[in-house]
Formats: C-alpha cells, sequence, structure tokens
C-alpha cells in the first residue's frame, strides 16, 4: 500500500485458481459418487472395475488433497507472496519461469499419478499411495516451489516476514521432510531387473511401517490441510474485512506452539495397536494440547473481527472465513476428543473418523479456498464478482451439506461402534458383522445428500467464478479491502 | 529472538525444522530395530502368497478392511487373538487400514475357506445377504503377475534380508523356497492348483493347468495364510 507502484504479477495465481476449480469439482464428485456407492451398491459397476469403491477411494482423496487444496494453496501462494513481500513476480523472469514450470509439471504430473492408481499401481499407503516414479515428480514440484519461496523471499523489499509467510515455509519444509521420509521404497526392477518397473516395496517393515505412514499420514493433514490454510486466513480475513489481526503475541503463540505440538499427535491413529504403549499415550496427550495453538489461530482469527461483526451480515465472503474459523475450531476439538483413548477405542476403524476428517476439509479447507479465490478474482480481472446473491446462497446450501455430512457421520460411526463391543447377557456378541453395516444404510444415505450439497455449491462457485472473469462489470482500480461484487 | 528470525528467512526456517523434526525423532527412532523383529516361527510369504498381496494392494482392499485386532474381548471374540508385533515383520508394506466397512481380516484364514473366497468375491450379497462389497469379477480373469511378486521376493530377500530359502525353525529343511524364478514358478502353479482345486470351480483349475494363475486363486492363497 505503502508503494503503489508495484504491478503484481497474477499469471500463475490464475492458472492455479483454475486448477482448483477443477480438481474441486472433479475430486468432490467422485466423493460424492461413492458416498453414493456405500447407500447404493449397484453403483460401483457402471464403469466396470474403474468405478469399484475401492478404486476411487484413494482417487477421491488424493484429487482433494493434492488436486484441489494444492492448487488452491499455490494459488493464493503466487498472490500473496508477492504482495506481503513487496515484490512482483514481473521483476524476475527467473521467477517468472519457476513459477509457470511448477505449474506445467503439477498439472502433468497429477494427471499422469491419477491415471496411474485408476490403473492399479498404488503403494496402499493412505495419501501417500503413488509409486515411486511419480515420488519423484513431486519431489521436483516441491523443490521448484521451494525454488520460488525463498527467491521471491531473496529479492523482498519488505524485510520482515509477515504471518502468512510462517506459515508457507513451514509448509514448504514439513511437507519436504514426511514425504521424502514415508516413501522411502526400493523400486523392486532396478534391484532385480524384472517384473513391472513402477514396482516398489517399503524401505520399513510392520509396526515401524505403520509408525512412519501414521507420523506422515496425521502430518500430511497438519502441514497440507492446516498449515497453508492459516497462512490464507492470516492474509485474506485482514484484507477482505479491513481490520487489522487481533493480537501479535498470539500469533506467535500459535505458530510455535502448533510446529512443536502438531508432530507427536501422529501416535493418535495406532492407539491399541502394536506400536509402543508410551508412543500411544504421548499422541494421545499431545493431540489433547493441540487444542491450544489451533484454537489460539481461530480465535486469533475471530477476534480480529470484534466490533466489526455487521460484516457478517453484508459481505458473504466474510461469511465464508468467518464459519472456516468456527469450523477449524470445531475439527480440533473433536480430534483431540477422538484421541483420548477409550473414546478412540469406540471411534476408531468407524464413520466417525471420516466425518471428523470432513469437518476439517469441507468446513474449513474448502471454505476458506473458496473465499479465497473469490477474494482474488476481482483483483485478477479488475471486475466486480458477478453475483452476490449467488454467493450467498452458495454458503448456505454448503454449511447444510457438512451439517448433513457430520451429524449423519457422528450417529453411524457411534451406533457401529456401540454395536460391535455389544453383548447379550451371556456375555456373547449380541450383533454379527453385517448387522453393523446394514444399519448404517439411511445415514450412509443422508451423507451422500450432504455431499450433493456441497458439490452442487462447488458447481456454484466454479460458474460465479467463470462469469466474473467474463462478464462481470468492470472496475477501474484494484479493490484495497472489501471485494465489490455485484447484487 | 522472535522478531529477529521473521527479518532472517534462513534461520527462521532453520528453527521451524528443528521444531518439527524433534518429535519423529524421539517417538520412531527408539523402538525401530524392536519393533521389526519376527514372532518364533514367522515365516516370510510364498511367491503366490505374495503375488496375492499385491493383489489385495491394487483393489485397494485396506480402504475397507482392516488387519488390526485390538486387544479388547469384543474383537478376540469376533477375529481371534489380539495381533502381535512381530507377525508384521515380512509386511512391506503394512496393511493395518483405518477404516472397518468390512471386517478386519488378521486372521480370516481361520474361518474362511477358498470356496466360499471364491463364491464371494463373485457375488458377496450371495454369500452374506446385506453385504454393500462390490464383486470383483475382473480377478476371475485377469493373470497374476508372478514377475513382479518374484521381483519383490528377491528385493527383499536381498536388500532386507528375509530369510527366503533358508532354514528358520531349525529343523535342517528350507522353510520357504524361492530358487531362481522357474523354480518358484513351478512352485507357484502347485500352490496355485490346489488353492483352485479347493474352489470347486473348473474355469479357475482350467487356467491354472494351462500355466496361468488368475489374480482371484492368488488372492484367496494370501487371505487364506492370514492367520
Amino acid at each position: 500500500m505503502q508503494n503503489p507502484a508495484i504491478e503484481y504479477d497474477y499469471t500463475v495465481a490464475r492458472w492455479f485458481s483454475y486448477l482448483a476449480i477443477l480438481f474441486g469439482i472433479l475430486g468432490m464428485g467422485i466423493g460424492v459418487w461413492i458416498a453414493f456407492e456405500l447407500a447404493f451398491p449397484e453403483l460401483n459397476y457402471v464403469a466396470g472395475q474403474y468405478s469399484l469403491f475401492s478404486r476411487l477411494r484413494p482417487l477421491h482423496t488424493n484429487i482433494v488433497a493434492y488436486g484441489f487444496t494444492l492448487s488452491g494453496i499455490w494459488a493464493t501462494w503466487y498472490y500473496v507472496g508477492q504482495r506481503v513481500l513487496k515484490v512482483s513476480m514481473a521483476e524476475s523472469k527467473f521467477l517468472m519461469f519457476v513459477g509457470k514450470l511448477h505449474f506445467w509439471l503439477y498439472f502433468l504430473g497429477t494427471l499422469a499419478a491419477v491415471v496411474s492408481l485408476l490403473l492399479r499401481y498404488t503403494t496402499s499407503k493412505e495419501y501417500a499411495q503413488f509409486e515411486w516414479p511419480f515420488d519423484i515428480v513431486v519431489v521436483l514440484i516441491w523443490v521448484l516451489w521451494g525454488i520460488s519461496i525463498f527467491g521471491l523471499i531473496g529479492i523482498r523489499r519488505e524485510k520482515t516476514l509477515y504471518i502468512s509467510m510462517w506459515y508457507y515455509i513451514a509448509t514448504f519444509l514439513g511437507v519436504a521432510m514426511l514425504y521424502l521420509f514415508n516413501n522411502m521404497e526400493v523400486p523392486t526392477f532396478l534391484i532385480t531387473g524384472m517384473g513391472d518397473p513402477l514396482h516398489s516395496v517399503s524401505m520399513y517393515a510392520g509396526t515401524n511401517d505403520a509408525m512412519v505412514q501414521w507420523w506422515f499420514g496425521h502430518n500430511a493433514v497438519a502441514f497440507v490441510f492446516t498449515v497453508p490454510i492459516i497462512a490464507m486466513i492470516y492474509y485474506f480475513l485482514p484484507k477482505e474485512s479491513g481490520q487489522p489481526v487481533y493480537s501479535y503475541k498470539l500469533s506467535l503463540l500459535s505458530f510455535w506452539g502448533l510446529m512443536f505440538v502438531y508432530l507427536w499427535a501422529g501416535g493418535h491413529h495406532l492407539i491399541y495397536s502394536t506400536v509402543p504403549d508410551w508412543m500411544q499415550t504421548m499422541g494421545s496427550i499431545f493431540s489433547v494440547i493441540l487444542i491450544l495453538p489451533s484454537w489460539g489461530s481461530a480465535l486469533n482469527m475471530l477476534l480480529t473481527m470484534k466490533g466489526e461483526w455487521g460484516q457478517l451480515k453484508e459481505n458473504p465472503l466474510i461469511k465464508f472465513m468467518v464459519l472456516a474459523s468456527t469450523f477449524y475450531m470445531l475439527a480440533t476439538l473433536e480430534g483431540p476428543i477422538q484421541s483420548i483413548k477409550s473414546v478412540n477405542a469406540l471411534a476408531h476403524f468407524t464413520d466417525w473418523i471420516p466425518g471428523h476428517v470432513h469437518d476439517g476439509t469441507l468446513g474449513w479447507v474448502g471454505f476458506m479456498i473458496i473465499a479465497a479465490i473469490m477474494h482474488m478474482a476481482p483483483r485478477f480481472f479488475k471486475r466486480e464478482i458477478y453475483s452476490r446473491k449467488l454467493l450467498e446462497i452458495q454458503f448456505w446450501l454448503q454449511t447444510t451439506g457438512i451439517v448433513l455430512y457430520f451429524s449423519s457421520m457422528w450417529i453411524a460411526g457411534i451406533t457401529q461402534g456401540m454395536m460391535w463391543r455389544a453383548v447379550d447377557q451371556y456375555g456373547n456378541l449380541a450383533y454379527s458383522f453385517i448387522d453393523t453395516v446394514t444399519v448404517l444404510h439411511p445415514y450412509y444415505t443422508l451423507r451422500a445428500i450432504g455431499g450433493l450439497f456441497y458439490l452442487t455449491g462447488t458447481f456454484m462457485w466454479a460458474y460465479n467464478f467463470f462469469k466474473t472473469m467474463t462478464a462481470s462489470r468492470a472496475i477501474e482500480k484494484e479493490p484495497q479491502f472489501a471485494s465489490p461484487m455485484a447484487a | 529472538m522472535f522478531s529477529w528470525l521473521e527479518r532472517n528467512p534462513f534461520f527462521f526456517a532453520v528453527g521451524v525444522f528443528i521444531v518439527i523434526a524433534f518429535a519423529g525423532l524421539i517417538e520412531i527412532v527408539p523402538d525401530f530395530a524392536q519393533q521389526s523383529r519376527p514372532v518364533a516361527g514367522a515365516k516370510p510369504y510364498t511367491l503366490l502368497q505374495l503375488a496375492g498381496r499385491q493383489v489385495y494392494i491394487k483393489e485397494s482392499c485396506n480402504a475397507c478392511h482392516s488387519q488390526l485386532i485390538r486387544p479388547f474381548k469384543s474383537e478376540t471374540d469376533r477375529y481371534g487373538m489380539y495381533s502381535l508385533n512381530g507377525e508384521y515383520a515380512y509386511d512391506r508394506p503394512f496393511l493395518w487400514g483405518s477404516k472397518r466397512t468390512g471386517p478386519d481380516l488378521h486372521r480370516v484364514g481361520n474361518y474362511r475357506t477358498s470356496d466360499w473366497h471364491a463364491n464371494h468375491f463373485w457375488d458377496p450379497p450371495a454369500i452374506v445377504p446385506g453385504s454393500i462389497m462390490p464383486a470383483y469379477r475382473h480377478l476371475y480373469k485377469n493373470v497374476t503377475d508372478l514377475e513382479t511378486a518374484y521381483a519383490e521376493a528377491l528385493t527383499v530377500k536381498k536388500v532386507f534380508n528375509v530369510p527366503y530359502d533358508k532354514d528358520i525353525d531349525g529343523d535342517g529343511k528350507v522353510d520357504v523356497p524361492l530358487g531362481t524364478f522357474e523354480q518358484a514358478k513351478k512352485q507357484a502353479l502347485q500352490d496355485a492348483l490346489k488353492v483352485a482345486e479347493e474352489t470347486k470351480r473348473k474355469d479357475l483349475v482350467d487356467m491354472v493347468k494351462q500355466g496361468k494363475i488368475p489374480e482371484v486363486v492368488a488372492l484367496i492363497a494370501y487371505l487364506n495364510r492370514l492367520k
């Protein structure tokens, strides 16, 4: 703001925004589809073996995590990075080239990896299913992003790193460490010269493999679904509302607290498994402590709106962001509760777990990316947002969808957990396993409908974005705070 | 200190890295060696079982089935003895799963038979009314990729010293022979024929006799091994 002479270049940010929308529709579409498959199993056969639940489920998780979310993260990085460092991408041909290369390698790499999953190439590890050649591509993509971050930092004008930058740097480092160690695998073809060249075998066996996987799995959630999303909200909420961040000290406490505590919590995925008991207990305790830094960030954001709650009524983007913060609080309270050993004994392996994940991903990650991209759209295209009304309807539709999703999964999970352990008066198991499956049909149906609501909202978002780009009224200069929108 | 770090990105990044790397080191490293020890008498997978395990992974069976029996009476009543650390010593990757949309399979070999599986994979709701598991009929036609399974067995033998071609229990005999690919393939075909005959499906037996093992046969051999 002090330096209006800088013309930021949004090319790469724009490209990643298109991709976020594309992967969002694809990933969520598959998600809704497989949700209906659980309620109506005949749907498994519409495309032969390629539409079986087990084939599509990894596709759903990978496309929403590594397609939709990463695209959203990078769309905002290539926008926020320039602005908080007060330097334009256009000032460096090299960084511009790196940014574009980053985009294309990511786009083509992700497509190839997704096709490989469809063709049954998988390592089986959740969120790390890609076989080894794709892992190498992921590393290259990550290195390019690193060059982009530290390159831009190298030529920055604003010497002090803004809070969002802390979180982007942490995302870069965290995912790099986790991904490398969890994907240590030996390509069997390179050792023996036989068999499928894409096949590999894990470097770790059994319980060790499980420990490394959930150290990764839980913290991939940390560094893909949490840390970079906090980077977004620290930039976009103050910007859209025109309010300064409530407390610097709180942001400091939350950041360093989150960095230190999060990594310990992975053990809560392995409670009552064969990993050492002390590690299970550590996972459980640190998960509860994790409430502090998580709520620290969320409260810092909510308090940023102090005295300005009126904006919640007028501006749907503020609605999305405030509710994102609230869902973040819900998810980060629910997670620690599920990590308590006695609760975990009931909740583990049930539908309560996907229910919990979707509180975070739909409510927090999804809403934040939607809001961020709609905030950027008027700046990308020098046009006002096409329709406020559409955003409003989208907001309420998606919120209803999330509520349907998590309430049905709460009931389903607790029902199933209780039925697995129920005994009759003689101490024999009261239900056979299939009883605990058939009873879930109404909840599976409800969940799928909730997902359909959310997906419909995503289509409305895509339409609104497209119309903003092509048919909305032009604005003269870049808006400073609240995004202009037509009724 | 913090405001200094915020102006010095390199040291900031180093600081963040130390703080995040700390937990992993303390949680994972101390028990690493102990955890990889097999229980007494544990044997590596035969070539056919390993090929079946690859089918299990390829079809992402672990998306809906766990292989981890927790130490609760309700679980041991339903699935059998709770799982032990050393039983997983030859599992690369581990297949514990995280969701039981279907039941646990860690000891499914104790209470299901080859013909039960062969009927079940063909049409699950016909065997378990109300089941939401889809049929896996393409496994009856797909031919098992023994070569990749052999490559995996040879790799773990070479790189991780998995005891193929060794006397594990000290009775003077080799417990799980691997040998050359030709030897291993011959053994796998023999094993497969036995499983195929147990399924009582002529089409599966015929395919094995022609030297082609249907994927479902390898998968059943793997499931029978889970005890």
